[in-house]
């Protein structure tokens, strides 16, 4: 290929990609342009695609008119808390698979992961009826708890602590340093990658979780924001999307941050879960 | 591998495992038993008489034609979200890796949409396919002169649904397979390239078959996507409406669970997705084994 065709060629492949991410931004663009506008503004004709002049007014009926700070607030307590936990608790399970030995072991790593076939989405209707009978109905337990162990980041954890050299347990051991000074002073400092890894994709998807909220929390000021952007839609009177469109900016934000900020570690953490 | 385990105790790998243990055990083992024990009563007045059917809820599920036409949704809609969230997916991918300056950052801005959430997505698409005040229309009378219904006619919302669905989803396989390409064997494409295959060739003749693995786990991926996280997309835009058009197995489970309070069949409905799911990470085991020989 001559030196000007590949030029053209890399031209050609810029500005393919370059439409191509503004088709994936688009929505997400003109949502945000939107959620400055007025009613009278967006339902003009022909439409505008610019900045409106009702941004702060919307944002702040969204956060506080119709409660999208409180819904906020319970999708942070519950995210965080669910993220934190099911970090040690994979941790923790995956400490005892790699450096103890004990009986039953594969039987155990398998009960683990055979759960990888039971997503929480099939068995809503008997878990509701099991959360209500521990009275956890309404509530933030039911919630939080049934999320605290995952099989993924269980085999995540494993998956990092077996790249890590035998050698270091040895000299561990041999430095009169049992399993959880060991875990403590060199795994988790080691392992820190896999926090990270862990960290994004677990509070992406609690953050981002829908169903499971909509079934269990009956009181609207306990909502998450995720089902708090429905009661958006279904105002009283017309819709006014300005504000609509503000309460999905300001509901995709805290993901999208997480996201953006542990993006590599994110493509790692898929890599690693890759590799068997 | 057991030359990591280099501890010895009698209770202390049990301590550390009992939170996982319980948590699994008490909220996913024990509630897909219950699933399959409730598939085989009728629950009737809000919960309150219990029955046991047999497997009538699934004779009704597989001869009731209102219960088949779910079926025949959620099959049309998983094919197509598969379909194209891959097609897209794969095709943005190999942009991408074009070693053109900045791949980096044009890997970014594909992916983000992974971040957000269906639900997030559903409210946006709800608003700028909106039949009167619309974005979408508003084009499409200029350009085309129409302003289709979307939510009204019932192909239409089915492609809606798929459409929000694949557009959520594609950033999630440009990640895969971005990590594919660039783990393909240098060598091969460079002896191709020697040979004076065109690059059409060189990517219908070489890429695609040797990314077939990764191909081939994101199609159980991304069915289990289908499946289950479109739930958010139908509530939201067209609640299975119009007339059922759009009512796929995950929203009807809901339906009938939690809003007809027609449990039994509720999960009846769930057995037959486990199945379905059950199948589909068997096949993915199965791949991952053989993968190995292939990668390196």
């Amino acid at each position: 290929m001559g030196k000007l065709a590949k030029k053209r060629n890399n031209l050609i492949v810029h500005v393919l990609l370059i439409i191509s991410v503004l088709i994936v931004a688009a929505p997400i663009i003109l949502a945000f342009i939107f959620s400055t506008q007025t009613p009278a503004q967006i339902f003009s004709y022909p439409p505008k695609f610019t900045f409106g002049t009702a941004m702060l007014d919307n944002y702040r009926t969204a956060w506080n008119q119709y409660h999208l700070g409180v819904y906020m607030k319970n999708s942070f307590y519950i995210a965080i808390t669910v993220t934190v936990g099911k970090t040690i608790v994979s941790f923790m399970a995956a400490l005892a698979l790699v450096y103890f030995r004990f009986p039953l072991k594969n039987w155990v790593f398998t009960f683990i992961l055979l759960t990888l076939m039971m997503p929480t989405e099939i068995i809503i209707v008997a878990l509701f009826e099991m959360v209500t009978k521990l009275g956890w109905s309404n509530s933030y337990a039911a919630l939080i708890v049934p999320f605290l162990a995952s099989a993924t980041g269980t085999f995540l954890f494993r998956q990092q602590f077996l790249q890590i050299p035998t050698s270091l347990v040895d000299a561990a051991k041999i430095d009169g340093a049992g399993p959880l000074r060991f875990a403590w002073a060199i795994l988790l400092p080691m392992s820190l990658n896999v926090v990270a890894a862990m960290a994004v994709i677990q509070f992406v998807y609690m953050w981002n979780q829908y169903l499971w909220p909509l079934i269990v929390i009956r009181e609207n000021s306990r909502q998450v924001v995720q089902v708090g952007l429905k009661s958006l839609t279904s105002g009283q009177d017309a819709t006014n999307w300005g504000i609509v469109m503000a309460g999905t900016i300001i509901a995709l934000l805290p993901a999208l941050i997480v996201f953006l900020l542990l993006q590599e570690q994110f493509s790692r953490g898929f890599a690693l879960s890759q590799e068997k | 591998m057991d030359t990591h385990a280099a501890y010895k105790s009698r209770w202390l790998p049990w301590v550390l495992l009992a939170p996982t243990f319980v948590i699994l055990l008490a909220f996913l083992y024990y509630p897909t038993f219950e699933t399959f024990k409730l598939s085989l009563y009728r629950v009737a007045f809000l919960g309150l008489s219990k029955k046991f059917v047999g497997l009538a809820n699934y004779k009704e599920l597989f001869t009731n034609p209102d219960y088949l036409h779910i079926f025949w949704n959620t099959a049309v809609f998983a094919f197509f979200v598969v379909l194209f969230s891959m097609a897209a997916g794969l095709a943005l991918s190999v942009l991408a890796n074009q070693k053109v300056s900045g791949w980096r950052v044009y890997r970014l801005l594909l992916i983000w949409p992974y971040a957000l959430s269906p639900a997030v997505a559903g409210v946006i698409f709800l608003f700028l396919f909106n039949e009167q005040s619309g974005i979408v229309n508003y084009l499409l009378s200029i350009t085309l002169g129409i302003t289709p219904g979307w939510l009204t006619n019932p192909k239409l919302a089915m492609a809606l649904i798929i459409f929000a669905a694949v557009w959520k989803n594609v950033g999630y396989n440009v990640v895969f397979y971005i990590a594919g390409l660039q783990n393909l064997p240098g060598e091969v494409l460079e002896a191709a390239l020697i040979d004076g295959a065109s690059s059409w060739q060189r990517f219908w003749k070489i890429t695609f078959p040797l990314l077939s693995p990764m191909t081939f786990f994101l199609l159980i991926i991304n069915t289990i996507y289908a499946f289950f996280e479109a739930f958010p997309f139908v509530d939201l835009l067209t609640k299975g409406g119009p007339s059922d058009a759009t009512n796929i197995l995950i929203f009807n489970i809901y339906r009938d669970g939690f809003e007809y309070y027609k449990t039994g069949m509720a999960a009846a409905q769930s057995v037959i997705l486990f199945v379905a799911v059950v199948f589909l990470t068997i096949m993915q085991f199965r791949l991952g084994e053989s993968r190995v020989h292939y990668g390196s």
